[in-house]
């Protein structure tokens, strides 16, 4: 058991083009770490770095208290679970498991031991002898679960594990995975684009933005108090509303002072399930005159697409279904509490 | 495979109809003649031939020398086989961690293959020519008593490099091919898995080439049983003493040195079926332990 420690990590590919802006993150013993961010922003690149499957350009990567820096991936006490499940295609199930474990000389009593004991953990006892083709994409994904378990690694890093299942499997395997680290109190880093996945999985999540940090916090800091309308976009689904603020004040929509509307105001975000239709009882902080442009009905709710008078568009959320009717015009309302305000440069105020 | 149905009765046999064509001219035709040659005995002057049924199978199985030039093309063969591919086998991975200058490097590699059999084997020829040959020389000069032309092993030695060498362009392409077709992430989760330099490779990166080296054993053991007939005859002639003559040279020797067709046909008839058979014991045994990915 480790924690795992970066250090103003940076990545420079071709001598000039940084895909990893320097990182500083600590890592506790047994916390789950969720890399987040959308495709591109060097989260795979970083995973793979702490793997060493990708050098170091500059930094400090630590695990436990030794630093990887120079050291091989097998040495540095690691598991990584891959995107595809890289499983040896030519090995059957046991052979799999076993071969990190035979190249590390482990007596073949212990690597029976540890087999089975991962193989009923993760419900694959009676696939041991057969080749991963002849298994399913979640057995495959539970295989290769297995093959960084019986390794008892000092981490486990997960390389978007589940994208290659579909969507019911994937949420079956998320709930297992977070089951399993939480028993085994094992290190990991999962890195995926899949916002519910990161914030189901995450005891911290980092949001990582053109090889940069963004935010780190925990996945309901995240929510309710993002740093930047980037993250606040990431985070929620359907994702927030920022309204920008333009030159003629009060067209369409207004905030009351008490919600701090200073200057430096340049984009009001609020979330589509914190706006209510406004009634008399409706909070005041803020209010809107909205025209409906589409209601789309998901089941349980209801999300309506609609414009304000000065050009900004805005989602909220209604419970059910809903009478309201394209071409409406109605009143919304938001309590001061839920509406985030942030400057020119997408930071947070207040 | 997809069942396709053609509308058209007549155009799906116009369309095989070259493969046809082809392979009844030049496989079905000479393989009935010979099968026909085979049975029969020409007199000496090539006037009239007579059926003699089984009498030149007999003959050859019970010949010594037959028996002998079955003997040289299997040691020939393996050796031609094991040399050439062990070789591709090593230049491709080497091609493999080869950075700059990879394109460069692997079209040069491909350049043997391009050259005329014969001419492949004069070229051997003129380096080790006991005479003029430079490598002869240099080897004389450091004591090795170097004369193919007497030394029936040092004149296979010479047949089989040569022999190996033209082919090893051809195995070289294919491993390079079978090594870039192994995903990347296999050989990472092996590096995770603390396998590496040899242990890697015949643990992880050999037995996912196994579908192109079978493939290859196949194409080489072809190779070497008939495609090797300009490099012998252009290196020793199958001496000396016979010592390089293997089944296809002795089949060309008997048959148009000698003008003994009857016992030629029977030869190739031989070699037709050791071919066959040997190729179809490859896919029925060998294929098992592939493992197409």
């Amino acid at each position: 058991m480790a924690g795992i420690e970066l250090k103003d990590v940076r990545k420079v590919y071709g001598g000039n083009i940084e895909a990893i802006k320097g990182v500083s993150l600590k890592i506790e013993d047994g916390e789950m770490i969720v890399l987040v961010g959308p495709s591109g922003c060097g989260k795979s690149t970083l995973l793979r770095m702490i793997a060493g499957l990708e050098s170091i350009s500059s930094g400090e990567i630590v695990i436990g208290d030794r630093v990887v820096n120079k050291l091989e991936p097998s040495q540095r006490d690691i598991a990584l679970v891959f995107q595809n499940y890289a499983l040896y295609p030519h090995m059957t199930v046991r052979q799999n498991l076993a071969y990190g474990l035979k190249n590390r000389n482990t007596p073949k009593e212990e690597i029976d031991r540890r087999i089975t004991d991962a193989a009923r953990a993760l419900e694959i006892e009676q696939y041991l002898e057969r080749k991963p083709r002849q298994l399913s994409g979640g057995q495959r994904q539970r295989v290769a679960m297995g093959r960084a378990i019986v390794r008892k690694p000092a981490a486990f890093l997960f390389d978007e594990p589940l994208s290659n299942l579909d969507a019911k499997l994937r949420v079956q395997m998320r709930v297992e995975i977070r089951r399993l680290q939480r028993s085994l109190a094992t290190t990991s880093v999962y890195v995926t684009h899949d916002q519910m996945e990161a914030m189901t999985l995450a005891d911290r999540l980092v949001v990582l933005n053109g090889g940069r940090i963004e935010q780190v916090g925990t996945p309901i800091e995240l929510y309710e108090r993002p740093v930047s309308t980037f993250v606040a976009t990431f985070i929620g689904s359907p994702s927030m509303n920022l309204l920008k603020r333009k030159a003629v004040e009060g067209s369409g929509w207004s905030l009351s002072t008490s919600a701090g509307v200073a200057g430096s105001v340049e984009t009001v975000g609020i979330r589509p399930e914190d706006i209510v239709i406004a009634d008399e009882n409706a909070p005041s902080d803020f209010r809107g005159q909205v025209t409906v442009d589409a209601v789309e009905l998901v089941g349980a709710e209801s999300y309506v697409h609609a414009s304000l008078g000065d050009g900004n568009t805005i989602v909220f959320r209604v419970p059910g279904r809903t009478q309201i009717a394209i071409g409406e015009t109605i009143q919304i309302a938001a309590a001061q509490a839920n509406i985030h305000t942030f400057d020119q440069a997408g930071k947070r105020l207040a | 495979m997809q069942n396709v149905v053609f509308p058209n009765k007549i155009l799906p046999y116009f369309l095989v109809a070259p493969q046809i064509v082809l392979t009844v001219i030049f496989f079905f035709w000479p393989a009935s003649q010979a099968l026909y040659q085979s049975a029969m005995r020409e007199d000496p002057f090539g006037l009239r031939s007579t059926f003699v049924g089984f009498a030149n199978f007999s003959a050859i199985f019970s010949d010594p020398s037959y028996l002998h030039s079955l003997q040289v093309t299997v040691v020939f063969s393996v050796l031609t086989a094991a040399l050439a591919m062990g070789t591709a086998l090593l230049l491709a991975t080497a091609a493999d961690l080869v950075v700059r200058g990879r394109g460069f490097y692997r079209t040069f590699m491909i350049v043997p293959y391009a050259v005329a059999p014969a001419v492949a084997g004069m070229l051997w020829l003129f380096m080790f020519n006991p005479a003029m040959g430079t490598f002869a020389y240099m080897l004389r000069r450091n004591g090795i008593m170097w004369d193919p032309l007497l030394d029936g092993n040092q004149a296979m030695l010479l047949v089989v490099v040569a022999a190996a060498w033209k082919q090893i362009s051809y195995n070289f392409l294919f491993f390079v091919a079978g090594l870039q077709a192994i995903p990347k992430s296999l050989l990472e989760a092996a590096a995770i898995d603390g396998a590496r330099g040899s242990r890697r490779f015949w643990t992880i990166i050999f037995p996912l080439l196994a579908p192109t080296t079978f493939f290859l054993l196949v194409v080489n053991t072809v190779y070497a049983f008939f495609d090797t007939f300009g490099i012998i005859h252009a290196v020793t002639g199958g001496g000396p003493a016979k010592a390089t003559e293997t089944l296809v040279y002795k089949v060309y020797n008997d048959g148009f040195v000698n003008l003994n067709l009857g016992s030629s046909a029977a030869q190739s008839v031989v070699l037709m079926v050791i071919v066959i058979g040997l190729t179809a014991f490859q896919f029925r045994f060998v294929e098992k332990k592939v493992h197409y990915g």
